[in-house]
């Protein structure tokens, strides 16, 4: 399913051989991935919980999703970059991963879902849109998110 | 003081060994330990970004707290819970490790100043809650508690790394004391 000769392409590249020989390349990439996932979390988690009516539910959906997008744009961008930086060091690994494979059908998804759906509603005028269908939404968003992270995580253990 | 000759105990007993060689629970912890980052140290950092007066600027503060802190809590014990769990399965390889200490040392001046914090500038959050931008002290204890974290989450990873692990000998000697690592003498 995968294409085989990009990944034995990504494998030759020579960042990728960098951040595989050196001792503390993949460690200090992936510390600043963690970092990033704890602040798109939150971008991610206060518009997710306003659309279920939890959270800052005082709060016009507008108002919140705009405050947080900047930091979830911001804190996406730092994930594909670190991202990429780990996928280059280990790209043979992650082709044979389910769990890789997972990971990136659910970002995909994700990306998608965040930035055409979800932006739609929760830009929508106050009260356009059903609670139940705000609540859906929600649901999605977070069980894609939660998708990627639990696979993500899954790729370390993996061997 | 030593806690050595205890973590050396924990390590012995039945709990901790079926946990270090469970095939599934261990990585199930690791994976729970990790995404409550989410949900606690996302609302934390929202609440500190916050402080900073770099978003949610319309939101009052006491709103912010009133509706993320319980989050904010959840995950905590969630966190606190898996942690220890982690601690408990490997307790003398995490005990001796440098990043583990660190990580230790961070945690409990994060809780340093979240309690200053309440105890000074928060107590008279009437008169600055609905600032854009909070007065400096506030704004102080979100940088703090944004480093705090930072180097938390690090640290905490890189206790994965064997790099200044005890058994791996020589070592620089500002590893082994930091480390605690009982080192034969040559």
């Amino acid at each position: 399913m995968w294409p085989l000769p990009f990944f034995q392409w990504a494998e030759a590249t020579t960042i990728g051989e960098m951040i595989r020989t050196s001792a503390w390349a993949f460690a200090v990439i992936e510390s600043f991935h963690l970092l990033a996932l704890s602040v798109i979390g939150g971008a991610v988690l206060i518009v997710d919980l306003r659309l279920l009516g939890l959270g800052l539910r005082t709060q016009p959906i507008g108002d919140l999703a705009r405050d947080a997008r900047p930091w979830l744009v911001g804190s996406l961008i730092v994930m594909l970059v670190t991202g990429v930086g780990l996928f280059l060091s280990e790209p043979m690994k992650c082709y044979e991963s389910r769990a890789f494979a997972l990971k990136m059908t659910c970002l995909a998804l994700a990306i998608v879902f965040t930035f055409t759906v979800r932006m739609k509603v929760t830009m929508a005028e106050e009260g356009r849109v059903q609670p139940t269908w705000l609540k859906l939404v929600a649901l999605v968003s977070l069980a894609l998110w939660f998708g990627v992270g639990a696979s993500g995580r899954w790729i370390g253990f993996s061997s | 003081m030593t806690l050595l000759p205890f973590c050396e105990w924990l390590a012995g007993t039945r709990g901790s060994i079926a946990l270090h060689q469970s095939i599934l629970i261990y990585p199930l912890l690791e994976t729970t330990h990790v995404l409550t980052l989410c949900v606690f140290l996302g609302t934390a950092v929202m609440l500190d970004l916050r402080l900073l007066g770099l978003t949610l600027v319309r939101v009052p503060m006491s709103e912010v707290k009133r509706r993320l802190g319980p989050w904010m809590v959840a995950g905590f014990v969630v966190m606190i819970i898996t942690g220890i769990s982690l601690f408990y399965a490997i307790p003398v390889r995490t005990y001796q490790s440098i990043f583990f200490r660190i990580k230790v040392a961070a945690l409990v001046l994060a809780g340093l100043n979240a309690f200053v914090f309440h105890s000074t500038i928060d107590r008279r959050l009437a008169g600055w809650d609905r600032d854009p931008v909070p007065p400096r002290a506030a704004r102080r204890a979100g940088a703090r508690s944004l480093v705090l974290w930072a180097i938390i989450v690090v640290a905490g990873r890189m206790i994965a790394y064997n790099w200044f692990d005890c058994t791996r000998q020589p070592q620089w000697a500002i590893v082994n004391t930091l480390a605690g690592c009982v080192v034969e003498p040559r």
